[in-house]
């Protein structure tokens, strides 16, 4: 009778914790896991949603949109868009940040800046959108005082050329993100000791020696955390892209999610649809488990 | 006392209940998806329902209604899921989809049954023989002039030919004032100029885009526009930034004198009105090809009507799309959308009490309603397709025949 008094309390012991995580993991099944399954499952369909029906397709819808250029143009224009922006955000963010916590500068400038440079964050991307379209398009400010300042001889059309657009929203989306690190890496700088840079005067470092052998290495896991972060987010940027420029002129701002999107609500082809979101989830999720790795291994 | 009034409150009880129930059992409550409620003054589609209810005893409607984009994607899965509304609210460029997936009724029975005069509807949309769509009300696109900028520039003669419009735009377009002749949104996001800014110029000289059923964009008619638009953009006259303009942007230049001319659709007079009450402008036909004295087709959007194949209750529904093809009723839901009517002896009030209004009313009565994307598998995928192979065209990437060729590949896998 006490033996199984005992074996009744160890299970309940032993089961206590799964009824804890019970509600956080019933809204991460419902919410999570299964759309993705769900979209995963449509892959393998033949006219998915579309059909009461859906017949098995295998991998047909994968090998079609391998064999669709577009597709491959599309993850082109989503590496160097996400590349670019990572890149700049960070660059940006740094400079900002080391302006902000710098001495040299009067605080109340310091103060001003500070609210100016975090502007861009403030806005939805629509917003954002909105207003570089206005200031890009070819009549607008950005050519009128390019032109005034004999930078530009003609117009440019900079959203609408296929030459130009895919930078264009490159740049749009570059002044949107960079606020994330500034602040990031300004609550970084704001924690490394100033005993390092003391010592470091009194050794004669100069400026960019601060920079490069203090400042850098002190802020490295913000810096990669934030990169590896910002890579996933911006690989999936849509609203963006799709306002400035539908994923044209041609197809020269064509991403991932766009591409995905027209295949959905412009072909209703949802199976293939289903299978280009397969693709960025798993690339998204090779991201993530790098992320994850690394946060562990820290 | 009290035992005798007990028994008699409980008879009057259950007979109220019984007759509730069996009212309650003999109403047929049709559920009708659309997106024209919001377009309307508020409370008027209610109002005609209201009426409707009021002439049919025992038939009630519930309107499920949402902004257009939303209607269509509840449309489609409702079509996939079976729980498609009993009637809905349709664009013509859904129809071949949602009659692949089995979803609309054939409308030719009813017609039959209740002895329907097809003679008094402006248009009846047909797949694979089965009569799928009334258009309930359209919007036309004529030719907007802005007439001050015409006058400045010398133009007299509103042009009525191709080479007259060349002419105009020429005259029109002054880049140093950011002035040009002519509009042309092609955006990827809503690639709906294709239909509206260009195929409107075959339309309109009475050619078409498709022949014995197939698409023909190598055939003359389509490869003459795509010259005719090319030598447009050549000749510097369209306002820069084709590739991502949206129809609201080329709305917004017209409004403020930055072009001449635009095709756009006749809902929007109210708006310019609003947003410029000092503009002078005046609407005129789309320009046809040299020589050409046929009717003219008048490119539309229409709000169309259909059936749901799995509705229960065929019967009311028809009643009910019957009622909103009625000559009174039709006129008065068109002339609260300012649109044209899908009854032809309906007439709307505004065309007498505006003149604009009865100037496109004219051009209206006088041409006939061609818009070739209806009926047409994913039209909206077809339009992206053209509309790519337009930017290679006018990025001088590739030449009209070639543009045409490429569209017309991609164009047939669809079919």
């Amino acid at each position: 009778m006490a033996r199984q008094k005992r074996s009744h309390h160890r299970l309940k012991r032993a089961v206590a914790p799964y009824l804890y995580l019970s509600p956080s993991l019933l809204i991460i099944g419902l919410l999570m896991l299964l759309p993705m399954v769900t979209v995963i499952s449509y892959s393998f369909q033949n006219s998915a949603v579309l059909r009461r029906d859906p017949s098995f397709a295998g991998l047909k819808h994968y090998q079609a949109i391998f064999a669709d250029p577009v597709f491959w143009a599309s993850l082109w224009h989503t590496l160097y868009f996400t590349c670019m922006s990572v890149v700049f955000h960070m660059t940006i963010g740094m400079i900002f940040a080391l302006m902000l916590n710098s001495d040299r500068i009067n605080p109340t400038l310091r103060n001003i800046l500070r609210v100016l440079y975090i502007l861009p964050w403030l806005f939805t991307a629509v917003i954002i959108a909105v207003i570089w379209r206005l200031l890009l398009e070819p009549n607008g400010v950005v050519n009128s005082i390019l032109m005034q300042l004999g930078i530009i001889g003609s117009k440019i059309e900079w959203f609408s050329s296929p030459e130009t657009a895919l930078h264009a929203v490159t740049f749009a989306n570059i002044w949107a993100g960079y606020p994330l690190f500034m602040v990031s890496l300004l609550a970084g700088l704001q924690g490394i000791p100033k005993d390092f840079y003391e010592a470091a005067d009194i050794d004669g470092a100069k400026a960019y020696q601060k920079l490069i052998f203090i400042t850098i290495p002190q802020l490295m896991p913000i810096i990669i955390s934030i990169s590896l972060l910002d890579f996933i987010w911006t690989m999936q940027v849509f609203p963006l892209i799709w306002i400035t420029t539908g994923g044209g002129p041609i197809y020269s701002t064509e991403v991932l999610s766009t591409y995905t999107y027209k295949l959905a609500f412009s072909s209703y082809n949802l199976s293939q649809a289903a299978a280009s979101a397969v693709v960025i989830l798993l690339i998204s999720l090779g991201l993530t488990l790098f992320y994850i790795r690394y946060q562990k291994a820290r | 006392m009290t035992f005798r009034i007990r028994p008699a409150m409980l008879k009057m009880a259950a007979a109220a209940w019984l007759l509730g129930a069996t009212g309650a059992m003999a109403d047929t409550t049709l559920e009708f998806t659309q997106w024209w409620e919001p377009e309307l003054p508020a409370g008027s589609l209610r109002k005609i329902m209201d009426d409707f209810e009021a002439a049919n005893p025992g038939i009630k409607v519930t309107l499920v209604s949402g902004p257009y984009a939303t209607t269509r994607d509840q449309i489609s899965v409702g079509a996939a899921t079976g729980t498609l509304s009993d009637v809905v609210g349709l664009d013509g460029a859904w129809v071949n989809n949602l009659n692949a997936q089995n979803a609309l009724a054939d409308m030719n029975p009813m017609m039959d049954a209740s002895k329907f005069d097809k003679a008094q509807v402006a248009d009846i949309i047909k797949v694979d023989g089965k009569a799928v769509m009334f258009p309930v009300a359209s919007f036309v696109y004529p030719v907007f002039v802005n007439l001050d900028l015409a006058a400045q520039a010398g133009v007299t003669k509103l042009p009525s030919t191709r080479a007259e419009f060349l002419e105009a735009a020429k005259k029109m377009t002054h880049a140093d004032k950011n002035q040009y002749g002519w509009v042309l949104p092609l955006s990827l996001q809503t690639p709906s100029g294709v239909q509206n800014d260009m195929m409107s110029w075959v339309w309109a000289s009475g050619q078409s885009m498709m022949a014995n059923g197939k698409p023909d964009l190598e055939g003359k008619p389509v490869v003459d526009m795509l010259t005719f638009v090319k030598s447009l953009n050549d000749a510097g006259t369209v306002s820069p930034g084709i590739a991502t303009k949206t129809e609201q942007e080329k709305v917004e230049e017209f409004v403020n004198d930055r072009v001449g001319m635009m095709i756009d659709s006749l809902a929007h007079v109210n708006l310019i009105r609003k947003r410029n009450p000092k503009l002078n402008f005046d609407l005129i036909p789309v320009p046809v090809v040299e020589n050409y004295n046929g009717k003219r087709g008048l490119p539309y959007a229409s709000w169309g009507i259909g059936i749901s194949a799995g509705s229960k209750h065929q019967e009311e529904a028809w009643k009910l799309v019957q009622y909103l093809m009625s000559e009174k009723v039709n006129a008065k839901l068109v002339s609260l959308a300012n649109a044209f009517p899908g009854n032809v002896n309906a007439k709307p009030d505004f065309v007498t009490s505006d003149k604009a209004f009865g100037k496109a009313f004219e051009i209206f009565k006088t041409g006939y309603l061609a818009n070739e994307f209806t009926g047409l598998p994913v039209a909206e995928d077809l339009m992206t397709q053209f509309d790519v192979q337009a930017q290679k065209m006018l990025a001088g990437e590739q030449s009209p025949e070639q543009a045409a060729a490429a569209a017309q590949k991609g164009w047939m896998a669809k079919f």
